[in-house]
Protein backbone atom coordinates (compact mmCIF):
# COMPACT_ATOMS: atom_id res chain seq x y z
CA UNK A 1 0.00 0.00 0.00
CA UNK A 2 2.79 2.34 0.91
CA UNK A 3 4.41 1.93 -2.48
CA UNK A 4 1.16 2.73 -4.25
CA UNK A 5 0.60 5.88 -2.22
CA UNK A 6 4.17 7.06 -2.73
CA UNK A 7 3.92 6.43 -6.45
CA UNK A 8 0.63 8.28 -6.65
CA UNK A 9 2.06 11.23 -4.77
CA UNK A 10 5.03 11.54 -7.06
CA UNK A 11 2.82 11.09 -10.12
CA UNK A 12 0.22 13.67 -9.17
CA UNK A 13 2.65 16.27 -7.95
CA UNK A 14 4.75 15.53 -10.99
CA UNK A 15 1.84 16.55 -13.13
CA UNK A 16 1.50 19.85 -11.33
CA UNK A 17 5.22 20.42 -11.53
CA UNK A 18 5.42 19.75 -15.22
CA UNK A 19 2.41 21.89 -15.94
CA UNK A 20 3.85 24.78 -14.02
CA UNK A 21 7.22 24.73 -15.72
CA UNK A 22 5.96 24.04 -19.20
CA UNK A 23 4.53 27.49 -19.81
CA UNK A 24 6.41 30.03 -21.77
CA UNK A 25 8.51 32.19 -19.44
CA UNK A 26 7.93 29.72 -16.63
CA UNK A 27 9.94 30.18 -13.50
CA UNK A 28 12.40 27.57 -12.34
CA UNK A 29 10.57 27.08 -9.11
CA UNK A 30 8.68 24.40 -7.34
CA UNK A 31 5.60 26.53 -6.81
CA UNK A 32 3.51 24.37 -9.06
CA UNK A 33 4.70 21.28 -7.29
CA UNK A 34 3.94 22.80 -3.92
CA UNK A 35 0.40 23.70 -4.92
CA UNK A 36 -0.16 20.15 -6.07
CA UNK A 37 1.44 18.67 -3.01
CA UNK A 38 -0.58 20.76 -0.60
CA UNK A 39 -3.75 19.82 -2.40
CA UNK A 40 -2.90 16.15 -2.65
CA UNK A 41 -1.92 15.91 1.00
CA UNK A 42 -5.45 16.79 2.00
CA UNK A 43 -6.55 13.56 0.33
CA UNK A 44 -3.52 11.59 1.33
CA UNK A 45 -3.32 12.38 5.01
CA UNK A 46 -6.67 10.78 5.81
CA UNK A 47 -5.81 7.89 3.51
CA UNK A 48 -2.53 7.29 5.30
CA UNK A 49 -3.94 7.65 8.77
CA UNK A 50 -7.48 6.36 8.55
CA UNK A 51 -6.66 2.86 9.55
CA UNK A 52 -3.99 3.59 12.13
CA UNK A 53 -6.29 3.53 15.11
CA UNK A 54 -9.55 2.45 13.53
CA UNK A 55 -8.11 -0.89 12.47
CA UNK A 56 -6.72 -1.59 15.91
CA UNK A 57 -10.21 -1.15 17.26
CA UNK A 58 -11.74 -3.26 14.52
CA UNK A 59 -9.25 -6.11 14.78
CA UNK A 60 -9.35 -6.05 18.55
CA UNK A 61 -5.60 -5.54 18.75
CA UNK A 62 -6.21 -2.34 20.67
CA UNK A 63 -7.22 -4.58 23.55
CA UNK A 64 -3.77 -6.16 23.57
CA UNK A 65 -2.05 -2.84 23.04
CA UNK A 66 -3.78 -1.11 25.92
CA UNK A 67 -3.34 -4.04 28.29
CA UNK A 68 0.40 -3.97 27.67
CA UNK A 69 2.64 -1.74 29.73
CA UNK A 70 2.57 1.09 27.20
CA UNK A 71 1.11 4.50 27.79
CA UNK A 72 -1.58 5.82 25.48
CA UNK A 73 0.53 8.77 24.43
CA UNK A 74 3.32 6.41 23.41
CA UNK A 75 0.91 4.63 21.11
CA UNK A 76 -0.25 7.90 19.55
CA UNK A 77 3.22 9.37 19.11
CA UNK A 78 4.46 6.14 17.63
CA UNK A 79 1.76 6.01 15.01
CA UNK A 80 2.09 9.70 14.26
CA UNK A 81 5.83 9.44 13.72
CA UNK A 82 5.39 6.41 11.51
CA UNK A 83 2.97 8.31 9.28
CA UNK A 84 5.22 11.37 9.24
CA UNK A 85 8.18 9.25 8.27
CA UNK A 86 6.17 7.84 5.40
CA UNK A 87 5.45 11.33 4.11
CA UNK A 88 9.07 12.28 4.63
CA UNK A 89 10.13 9.46 2.34
CA UNK A 90 7.65 10.61 -0.27
CA UNK A 91 8.99 14.13 -0.09
CA UNK A 92 12.46 12.73 -0.52
CA UNK A 93 11.34 10.94 -3.66
CA UNK A 94 9.91 14.14 -5.03
CA UNK A 95 13.28 15.78 -4.70
CA UNK A 96 13.79 14.39 -8.15
CA UNK A 97 11.89 17.40 -9.47
CA UNK A 98 14.27 19.73 -7.74
CA UNK A 99 17.18 17.95 -9.32
CA UNK A 100 15.57 18.46 -12.69
CA UNK A 101 15.24 22.15 -11.97
CA UNK A 102 18.89 22.41 -11.12
CA UNK A 103 19.93 20.53 -14.21
CA UNK A 104 17.87 22.56 -16.62
CA UNK A 105 17.62 25.87 -14.90
CA UNK A 106 18.89 28.13 -12.23
CA UNK A 107 16.46 27.99 -9.34
CA UNK A 108 16.67 29.80 -6.08
CA UNK A 109 17.58 27.29 -3.43
CA UNK A 110 15.95 29.30 -0.67
CA UNK A 111 12.31 28.92 -1.66
CA UNK A 112 12.92 25.27 -2.48
CA UNK A 113 14.17 24.53 1.02
CA UNK A 114 11.53 26.62 2.74
CA UNK A 115 8.90 25.02 0.53
CA UNK A 116 9.90 21.56 1.67
CA UNK A 117 10.08 22.64 5.28
CA UNK A 118 6.59 24.03 4.94
CA UNK A 119 5.41 20.78 3.41
CA UNK A 120 6.82 18.77 6.27
CA UNK A 121 5.12 20.99 8.82
CA UNK A 122 1.93 20.95 6.82
CA UNK A 123 2.12 17.15 6.67
CA UNK A 124 2.61 16.99 10.42
CA UNK A 125 -0.58 18.97 10.96
CA UNK A 126 -2.67 17.06 8.44
CA UNK A 127 -1.46 13.68 9.68
CA UNK A 128 -2.26 14.50 13.28
CA UNK A 129 -5.75 15.54 12.24
CA UNK A 130 -6.12 12.27 10.34
CA UNK A 131 -4.86 10.25 13.30
CA UNK A 132 -7.38 11.95 15.54
CA UNK A 133 -10.17 11.11 13.11
CA UNK A 134 -9.02 7.51 13.04
CA UNK A 135 -9.26 7.22 16.81
CA UNK A 136 -12.93 8.11 16.83
CA UNK A 137 -14.25 4.71 15.85
CA UNK A 138 -13.44 1.25 14.58
CA UNK A 139 -14.68 2.22 11.17
CA UNK A 140 -11.99 3.40 8.77
CA UNK A 141 -14.48 5.23 6.60
CA UNK A 142 -15.51 7.36 9.53
CA UNK A 143 -11.86 8.17 10.03
CA UNK A 144 -11.50 9.06 6.38
CA UNK A 145 -14.55 11.27 6.17
CA UNK A 146 -14.07 13.07 9.46
CA UNK A 147 -10.41 13.61 8.69
CA UNK A 148 -11.08 14.85 5.19
CA UNK A 149 -13.90 16.99 6.54
CA UNK A 150 -11.76 18.74 9.11
CA UNK A 151 -8.95 19.26 6.63
CA UNK A 152 -11.20 20.64 3.94
CA UNK A 153 -12.92 22.87 6.45
CA UNK A 154 -9.64 24.33 7.57
CA UNK A 155 -8.56 24.83 4.00
CA UNK A 156 -11.56 26.73 2.78
CA UNK A 157 -12.01 28.76 5.88
CA UNK A 158 -11.09 31.85 3.93
CA UNK A 159 -14.42 31.59 2.12
CA UNK A 160 -16.02 31.96 5.51
CA UNK A 161 -13.74 34.66 6.79
CA UNK A 162 -14.50 36.76 3.74
CA UNK A 163 -18.02 37.13 5.02
CA UNK A 164 -16.87 38.79 8.19
CA UNK A 165 -14.79 41.76 9.05
CA UNK A 166 -12.83 42.72 12.07
CA UNK A 167 -11.65 40.33 14.74
CA UNK A 168 -13.67 37.34 13.65
CA UNK A 169 -12.29 37.62 10.18
CA UNK A 170 -8.76 37.80 11.50
CA UNK A 171 -9.18 34.76 13.73
CA UNK A 172 -10.69 32.69 10.98
CA UNK A 173 -8.06 33.80 8.53
CA UNK A 174 -5.36 32.66 10.84
CA UNK A 175 -6.76 29.16 11.00
CA UNK A 176 -6.24 28.71 7.32
CA UNK A 177 -4.34 25.49 6.94
CA UNK A 178 -2.63 25.77 3.62
CA UNK A 179 -3.41 26.79 0.11
CA UNK A 180 -6.81 28.20 -0.34
CA UNK A 181 -8.92 26.48 -2.91
CA UNK A 182 -9.80 29.78 -4.39
CA UNK A 183 -6.50 29.55 -6.18
CA UNK A 184 -8.06 27.19 -8.67
CA UNK A 185 -10.67 29.76 -9.54
CA UNK A 186 -8.19 32.19 -10.90
CA UNK A 187 -6.70 29.52 -13.11
CA UNK A 188 -3.10 30.10 -12.21
CA UNK A 189 -0.85 27.54 -10.70
CA UNK A 190 0.32 29.35 -7.69
CA UNK A 191 -0.02 28.85 -4.03
CA UNK A 192 -2.60 31.03 -2.40
CA UNK A 193 -1.60 34.37 -1.08
CA UNK A 194 -3.35 33.72 2.20
CA UNK A 195 -2.95 30.90 4.63
CA UNK A 196 0.01 29.69 6.55
CA UNK A 197 1.63 27.95 3.68
CA UNK A 198 1.97 30.99 1.50
CA UNK A 199 5.17 32.34 3.02
CA UNK A 200 6.94 29.01 2.82
CA UNK A 201 6.29 28.95 -0.88
CA UNK A 202 7.78 32.39 -1.21
CA UNK A 203 10.94 31.49 0.59
CA UNK A 204 10.03 33.06 3.90
CA UNK A 205 10.31 31.00 7.03
CA UNK A 206 8.04 32.67 9.49
CA UNK A 207 8.04 31.71 13.13
CA UNK A 208 4.38 32.49 13.21
CA UNK A 209 3.60 29.88 10.57
CA UNK A 210 5.86 27.31 12.18
CA UNK A 211 4.08 27.90 15.47
CA UNK A 212 0.71 27.43 13.79
CA UNK A 213 1.54 24.08 12.27
CA UNK A 214 3.19 22.77 15.40
CA UNK A 215 0.24 23.90 17.51
CA UNK A 216 -2.26 22.18 15.26
CA UNK A 217 -0.19 19.01 15.43
CA UNK A 218 0.06 19.13 19.20
CA UNK A 219 -3.61 19.94 19.71
CA UNK A 220 -4.84 17.05 17.62
CA UNK A 221 -2.31 14.61 19.04
CA UNK A 222 -3.43 15.53 22.53
CA UNK A 223 -7.04 15.09 21.52
CA UNK A 224 -6.18 11.64 20.17
CA UNK A 225 -4.49 10.65 23.42
CA UNK A 226 -7.54 11.87 25.31
CA UNK A 227 -9.81 9.75 23.15
CA UNK A 228 -7.73 6.67 23.93
CA UNK A 229 -7.53 7.51 27.60
CA UNK A 230 -11.26 8.09 27.80
CA UNK A 231 -11.55 4.34 27.83
CA UNK A 232 -10.20 4.47 31.34
CA UNK A 233 -12.95 6.71 32.55
CA UNK A 234 -15.94 4.97 31.04
CA UNK B 1 -1.70 -12.71 42.90
CA UNK B 2 -5.09 -11.49 41.79
CA UNK B 3 -7.35 -9.91 44.34
CA UNK B 4 -10.81 -8.63 43.56
CA UNK B 5 -12.88 -6.97 46.27
CA UNK B 6 -16.49 -6.02 45.76
CA UNK B 7 -15.94 -5.16 42.15
CA UNK B 8 -18.88 -4.01 40.11
CA UNK B 9 -19.00 -2.84 36.52
CA UNK B 10 -21.93 -1.08 34.95
CA UNK B 11 -22.19 -0.20 31.30
CA UNK B 12 -24.48 2.77 31.60
CA UNK B 13 -27.53 1.51 33.43
CA UNK B 14 -26.72 -2.11 32.72
CA UNK B 15 -24.93 -3.99 35.51
CA UNK B 16 -22.56 -6.43 33.86
CA UNK B 17 -20.68 -7.47 36.99
CA UNK B 18 -22.19 -7.17 40.46
CA UNK B 19 -20.22 -7.15 43.69
CA UNK B 20 -17.70 -9.79 42.77
CA UNK B 21 -15.08 -10.81 45.31
CA UNK B 22 -12.46 -13.52 44.94
CA UNK B 23 -8.78 -14.11 45.16
CA UNK B 24 -6.42 -16.16 43.04
CA UNK B 25 -3.30 -17.19 44.90
CA UNK B 26 0.09 -17.70 43.35
CA UNK B 27 0.27 -20.89 41.33
CA UNK B 28 -3.46 -21.56 41.29
CA UNK B 29 -5.29 -22.50 38.13
CA UNK B 30 -8.80 -21.20 38.32
CA UNK B 31 -11.53 -21.97 35.83
CA UNK B 32 -13.99 -19.19 35.32
CA UNK B 33 -17.29 -20.57 34.13
CA UNK B 34 -20.52 -19.00 33.17
CA UNK B 35 -23.13 -18.76 30.47
CA UNK B 36 -22.73 -16.23 27.68
CA UNK B 37 -23.18 -12.73 28.94
CA UNK B 38 -22.57 -13.69 32.55
CA UNK B 39 -19.71 -11.26 32.99
CA UNK B 40 -16.62 -13.40 32.44
CA UNK B 41 -15.02 -11.29 29.72
CA UNK B 42 -15.89 -8.06 31.49
CA UNK B 43 -14.28 -9.28 34.69
CA UNK B 44 -11.16 -10.30 32.81
CA UNK B 45 -11.01 -6.95 31.06
CA UNK B 46 -11.16 -5.20 34.41
CA UNK B 47 -8.33 -7.32 35.76
CA UNK B 48 -6.15 -6.65 32.72
CA UNK B 49 -6.87 -2.94 32.88
CA UNK B 50 -8.75 -2.61 29.62
CA UNK B 51 -11.98 -1.53 31.31
CA UNK B 52 -12.16 0.41 34.54
CA UNK B 53 -14.37 -0.97 37.31
CA UNK B 54 -17.34 1.10 38.39
CA UNK B 55 -16.54 0.33 42.00
CA UNK B 56 -14.41 -1.99 44.06
CA UNK B 57 -10.73 -2.71 44.26
CA UNK B 58 -8.74 -4.97 41.96
CA UNK B 59 -5.07 -5.71 42.38
CA UNK B 60 -2.67 -7.89 40.43
CA UNK B 61 0.64 -8.78 42.00
CA UNK B 62 -0.13 -6.20 44.64
CA UNK B 63 -0.60 -3.37 42.16
CA UNK B 64 -3.98 -1.68 41.94
CA UNK B 65 -5.11 -1.93 38.33
CA UNK B 66 -6.65 1.53 38.38
CA UNK B 67 -3.93 3.54 40.07
CA UNK B 68 -0.84 1.52 39.20
CA UNK B 69 -2.04 0.20 35.90
CA UNK B 70 1.33 0.13 34.16
CA UNK B 71 2.95 -1.90 36.93
CA UNK B 72 0.03 -4.29 37.07
CA UNK B 73 0.14 -4.82 33.32
CA UNK B 74 3.78 -5.81 33.40
CA UNK B 75 2.83 -8.90 35.36
CA UNK B 76 -0.01 -10.00 33.13
CA UNK B 77 -0.15 -12.11 30.01
CA UNK B 78 -3.54 -11.81 28.37
CA UNK B 79 -5.24 -13.73 25.60
CA UNK B 80 -8.50 -11.96 24.74
CA UNK B 81 -11.48 -13.91 23.46
CA UNK B 82 -11.09 -12.59 19.93
CA UNK B 83 -7.39 -13.58 19.74
CA UNK B 84 -6.49 -10.36 18.01
CA UNK B 85 -3.46 -10.58 15.79
CA UNK B 86 -1.89 -8.47 13.08
CA UNK B 87 -2.64 -10.50 10.02
CA UNK B 88 0.06 -9.07 7.81
CA UNK B 89 2.99 -9.86 10.07
CA UNK B 90 4.83 -13.15 10.22
CA UNK B 91 4.59 -15.14 13.44
CA UNK B 92 8.15 -14.25 14.31
CA UNK B 93 7.71 -10.52 13.61
CA UNK B 94 4.44 -10.44 15.50
CA UNK B 95 5.92 -12.07 18.57
CA UNK B 96 8.97 -9.80 18.39
CA UNK B 97 6.72 -6.75 18.29
CA UNK B 98 4.62 -8.02 21.19
CA UNK B 99 7.81 -8.55 23.14
CA UNK B 100 8.88 -5.01 22.44
CA UNK B 101 5.68 -3.45 23.66
CA UNK B 102 5.95 -5.53 26.80
CA UNK B 103 9.22 -3.80 27.49
CA UNK B 104 11.46 -6.75 26.72
CA UNK B 105 14.93 -5.89 25.51
CA UNK B 106 16.45 -7.44 22.43
CA UNK B 107 18.45 -10.17 24.17
CA UNK B 108 15.52 -11.29 26.22
CA UNK B 109 13.28 -11.46 23.16
CA UNK B 110 15.89 -13.40 21.22
CA UNK B 111 16.18 -15.82 24.09
CA UNK B 112 12.46 -16.29 24.67
CA UNK B 113 11.31 -16.38 21.07
CA UNK B 114 12.59 -19.88 20.19
CA UNK B 115 11.54 -21.20 23.60
CA UNK B 116 8.03 -19.93 23.23
CA UNK B 117 7.67 -21.03 19.60
CA UNK B 118 8.79 -24.45 20.74
CA UNK B 119 6.34 -24.60 23.62
CA UNK B 120 3.37 -23.79 21.38
CA UNK B 121 4.74 -25.95 18.59
CA UNK B 122 4.72 -23.27 15.93
CA UNK B 123 8.24 -24.06 14.76
CA UNK B 124 7.31 -24.75 11.16
CA UNK B 125 5.32 -21.55 10.93
CA UNK B 126 7.67 -18.96 12.28
CA UNK B 127 7.93 -17.20 8.95
CA UNK B 128 4.32 -17.63 7.90
CA UNK B 129 2.01 -14.66 7.75
CA UNK B 130 -0.41 -14.78 10.65
CA UNK B 131 -3.25 -14.19 8.21
CA UNK B 132 -2.49 -17.50 6.58
CA UNK B 133 -2.61 -19.58 9.73
CA UNK B 134 -5.55 -21.75 10.64
CA UNK B 135 -7.59 -20.92 13.71
CA UNK B 136 -5.79 -23.43 15.86
CA UNK B 137 -2.41 -22.03 15.00
CA UNK B 138 -3.60 -18.47 15.45
CA UNK B 139 -4.77 -19.46 18.88
CA UNK B 140 -1.34 -20.82 19.61
CA UNK B 141 0.23 -17.61 18.41
CA UNK B 142 -2.08 -15.81 20.79
CA UNK B 143 -0.97 -18.05 23.63
CA UNK B 144 2.64 -17.47 22.62
CA UNK B 145 2.32 -13.70 22.92
CA UNK B 146 0.70 -14.11 26.32
CA UNK B 147 3.56 -16.15 27.75
CA UNK B 148 6.42 -14.47 25.92
CA UNK B 149 7.39 -12.10 28.72
CA UNK B 150 7.06 -14.84 31.32
CA UNK B 151 4.34 -13.04 33.26
CA UNK B 152 3.34 -14.08 36.75
CA UNK B 153 -0.31 -14.12 35.83
CA UNK B 154 -1.94 -15.58 32.73
CA UNK B 155 -5.46 -14.58 31.86
CA UNK B 156 -7.04 -16.48 29.00
CA UNK B 157 -10.50 -15.89 27.70
CA UNK B 158 -11.87 -19.01 25.99
CA UNK B 159 -8.48 -20.31 24.88
CA UNK B 160 -9.77 -23.39 23.09
CA UNK B 161 -12.90 -22.14 21.44
CA UNK B 162 -13.18 -23.08 17.81
CA UNK B 163 -10.12 -25.31 17.55
CA UNK B 164 -10.32 -28.74 15.96
CA UNK B 165 -10.36 -31.77 18.32
CA UNK B 166 -6.77 -32.82 17.76
CA UNK B 167 -5.38 -29.39 18.43
CA UNK B 168 -7.73 -28.99 21.36
CA UNK B 169 -6.06 -31.89 23.14
CA UNK B 170 -2.63 -30.42 22.47
CA UNK B 171 -3.72 -26.97 23.56
CA UNK B 172 -5.20 -28.33 26.75
CA UNK B 173 -1.99 -30.13 27.57
CA UNK B 174 -0.12 -26.94 26.86
CA UNK B 175 -2.36 -25.03 29.22
CA UNK B 176 -1.93 -27.63 31.95
CA UNK B 177 1.82 -27.42 31.56
CA UNK B 178 1.73 -23.65 31.71
CA UNK B 179 -0.38 -23.85 34.82
CA UNK B 180 2.50 -25.47 36.64
CA UNK B 181 4.58 -22.33 36.45
CA UNK B 182 2.14 -19.48 36.21
CA UNK B 183 -0.94 -18.33 38.07
CA UNK B 184 -3.85 -18.79 35.71
CA UNK B 185 -7.37 -17.54 35.30
CA UNK B 186 -9.06 -19.31 32.44
CA UNK B 187 -12.54 -18.79 31.20
CA UNK B 188 -14.47 -21.29 29.25
CA UNK B 189 -17.81 -22.74 28.63
CA UNK B 190 -16.38 -26.08 27.62
CA UNK B 191 -17.01 -27.80 30.89
CA UNK B 192 -15.10 -31.07 30.41
CA UNK B 193 -12.05 -29.00 29.66
CA UNK B 194 -12.39 -26.99 32.82
CA UNK B 195 -12.83 -30.11 34.93
CA UNK B 196 -9.78 -31.60 33.27
CA UNK B 197 -7.50 -28.64 33.82
CA UNK B 198 -8.73 -26.60 36.77
CA UNK B 199 -8.62 -27.71 40.38
CA UNK B 200 -10.73 -24.72 41.30
CA UNK B 201 -13.78 -23.39 39.62
CA UNK B 202 -15.55 -20.04 39.86
CA UNK B 203 -19.05 -19.95 38.48
CA UNK B 204 -20.55 -16.65 37.50
CA UNK B 205 -24.12 -16.06 36.46
CA UNK B 206 -25.86 -12.80 35.64
CA UNK B 207 -22.92 -10.83 36.94
CA UNK B 208 -22.62 -12.55 40.30
CA UNK B 209 -20.35 -15.29 41.55
CA UNK B 210 -22.52 -18.24 42.46
CA UNK B 211 -19.83 -20.77 43.32
CA UNK B 212 -16.14 -20.85 44.17
CA UNK B 213 -14.72 -24.28 45.01
CA UNK B 214 -13.24 -27.39 43.57
CA UNK B 215 -15.59 -29.46 41.43
CA UNK B 216 -15.85 -32.42 43.83
CA UNK B 217 -16.83 -30.32 46.83
CA UNK B 218 -19.25 -28.33 44.70
CA UNK B 219 -20.79 -31.56 43.63
CA UNK B 220 -21.23 -32.73 47.21
CA UNK B 221 -22.68 -29.46 48.33
CA UNK B 222 -25.15 -29.41 45.49
CA UNK B 223 -26.17 -32.99 45.72
CA UNK B 224 -26.44 -32.82 49.49
CA UNK B 225 -25.42 -36.44 49.17
CA UNK B 226 -22.66 -38.78 48.25
CA UNK B 227 -23.49 -40.74 45.15
CA UNK B 228 -22.10 -44.19 44.41
CA UNK B 229 -22.38 -46.36 41.34
CA UNK B 230 -22.32 -50.09 41.90
CA UNK B 231 -22.58 -53.11 39.60
CA UNK B 232 -23.78 -56.42 40.93
CA UNK B 233 -23.79 -59.92 39.53
CA UNK B 234 -26.09 -62.81 40.42
CA UNK B 235 -28.51 -60.82 42.51
CA UNK B 236 -32.19 -60.24 42.28
CA UNK B 237 -32.85 -56.53 41.82
CA UNK B 238 -35.51 -56.00 44.47
CA UNK B 239 -33.67 -58.08 47.04
CA UNK B 240 -30.53 -56.07 46.48
CA UNK B 241 -32.31 -52.75 46.64
CA UNK B 242 -34.17 -53.44 49.86
CA UNK B 243 -30.99 -54.80 51.48
CA UNK B 244 -29.12 -51.63 50.66
CA UNK B 245 -31.99 -49.37 51.69
CA UNK B 246 -31.89 -50.91 55.14
CA UNK B 247 -28.28 -49.98 55.68
CA UNK B 248 -27.23 -47.00 57.76
CA UNK B 249 -26.98 -43.67 56.04
CA UNK B 250 -28.52 -44.79 52.77
CA UNK B 251 -30.96 -42.33 51.25
CA UNK B 252 -32.01 -44.17 48.13
CA UNK B 253 -31.14 -46.89 45.62
CA UNK B 254 -32.26 -47.04 42.05
CA UNK B 255 -31.26 -48.79 38.86
CA UNK B 256 -28.81 -46.93 36.73
CA UNK B 257 -30.54 -45.98 33.53
CA UNK B 258 -27.69 -44.20 31.82
CA UNK B 259 -27.27 -45.49 28.29
CA UNK B 260 -23.52 -45.93 28.37
CA UNK B 261 -23.56 -47.76 31.69
CA UNK B 262 -26.35 -50.06 30.55
CA UNK B 263 -24.48 -50.98 27.39
CA UNK B 264 -21.34 -51.89 29.24
CA UNK B 265 -23.26 -53.68 31.96
CA UNK B 266 -25.03 -55.86 29.41
CA UNK B 267 -21.70 -56.84 27.88
CA UNK B 268 -20.33 -57.80 31.24
CA UNK B 269 -23.46 -59.47 32.52
CA UNK B 270 -23.95 -57.26 35.56
CA UNK B 271 -26.71 -54.96 36.78
CA UNK B 272 -25.82 -51.34 37.55
CA UNK B 273 -27.37 -49.29 40.37
CA UNK B 274 -26.99 -45.83 41.79
CA UNK B 275 -26.97 -45.33 45.54
CA UNK B 276 -27.47 -41.95 47.24
CA UNK B 277 -26.06 -41.80 50.75
CA UNK B 278 -25.41 -39.26 53.46
CA UNK B 279 -21.91 -37.94 52.96
CA UNK B 280 -18.90 -38.85 55.08
CA UNK B 281 -20.38 -41.92 56.69
CA UNK B 282 -18.13 -44.44 55.01
CA UNK B 283 -21.09 -46.26 53.51
CA UNK B 284 -19.02 -47.78 50.73
CA UNK B 285 -17.24 -50.28 52.96
CA UNK B 286 -20.51 -51.28 54.55
CA UNK B 287 -22.19 -51.80 51.19
CA UNK B 288 -19.27 -53.88 49.92
CA UNK B 289 -19.27 -56.04 53.04
CA UNK B 290 -22.99 -56.70 52.79
CA UNK B 291 -22.84 -57.57 49.13
CA UNK B 292 -19.99 -60.03 49.62
CA UNK B 293 -21.62 -61.59 52.67
CA UNK B 294 -24.70 -62.30 50.59
CA UNK B 295 -22.54 -64.10 48.07
CA UNK B 296 -23.25 -61.71 45.23
CA UNK B 297 -20.63 -60.64 42.70
CA UNK B 298 -19.38 -57.12 43.24
CA UNK B 299 -18.14 -55.88 39.91
CA UNK B 300 -17.86 -52.13 40.50
CA UNK B 301 -18.16 -49.74 43.43
CA UNK B 302 -17.24 -46.15 42.60
CA UNK B 303 -18.11 -42.74 44.00
CA UNK B 304 -19.98 -40.71 41.45
CA UNK B 305 -19.70 -36.94 41.50
CA UNK B 306 -22.00 -34.64 39.62
CA UNK B 307 -20.50 -33.79 36.31
CA UNK B 308 -19.51 -30.21 35.93
CA UNK B 309 -22.34 -29.88 33.43
CA UNK B 310 -24.84 -30.85 36.08
CA UNK B 311 -23.25 -28.53 38.61
CA UNK B 312 -23.20 -25.71 36.13
CA UNK B 313 -26.77 -26.19 35.04
CA UNK B 314 -27.99 -26.40 38.58
CA UNK B 315 -26.10 -23.30 39.58
CA UNK B 316 -27.14 -21.23 36.66
CA UNK B 317 -30.72 -22.22 36.27
CA UNK B 318 -31.83 -22.22 39.89
CA UNK B 319 -31.40 -19.78 42.72
CA UNK B 320 -29.12 -22.15 44.54
CA UNK B 321 -26.80 -19.57 46.06
CA UNK B 322 -28.30 -20.34 49.43
CA UNK B 323 -27.46 -24.00 49.00
CA UNK B 324 -23.81 -23.30 48.37
CA UNK B 325 -23.30 -20.96 51.28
Amino acid sequence: MAYVVAAAFVAVTGFFFVASVSNAFAEASIRGFLAGAVFFLILMAPALTMRLLAEEQKLGTLELLLTSPVKEFEVVIGKYLAALFMVFIMLLLSFYFVLLLFIYGDPDIGPVLSGYLGLLLYASATLSIGLFASSLSGNQIVGLIVGAGILTGLSVIDFVSNRFTGNIATILDNLQLGASFSVFDSGSFGVAESGHFADFARGIISVYDIFYYISISIIFLILTVLILESRRWR
Amino acid sequence: MISIEHMSKNFGPYPAVIDVTFEVLKGEIVGFLGPNGAGKTTTMRVVTGYTPPTSGKVTVGGYDVTTKSLDARKHIGYLPESVPLYLDMTVKDYLTYMGQIRGMNKEWINKRLPEVIDVVKLGDYRNTLVGRLSKGYRQRTGIAQAILHDPDVLIMDEPTIGIDPIQVVETRELISELGKEHTMLLSSHILPEVSAICPRVLVINDGRIVADDNPERLSEKLQHAERIEISIRNAENNEFMSLIRDLDGIIDVRTDQRAQTLQRAEREGVVPFIIDAKPNMGVSENIAKNVIDKGWGLSNLTPLAMTLEEIFLQLTTEESENNIN
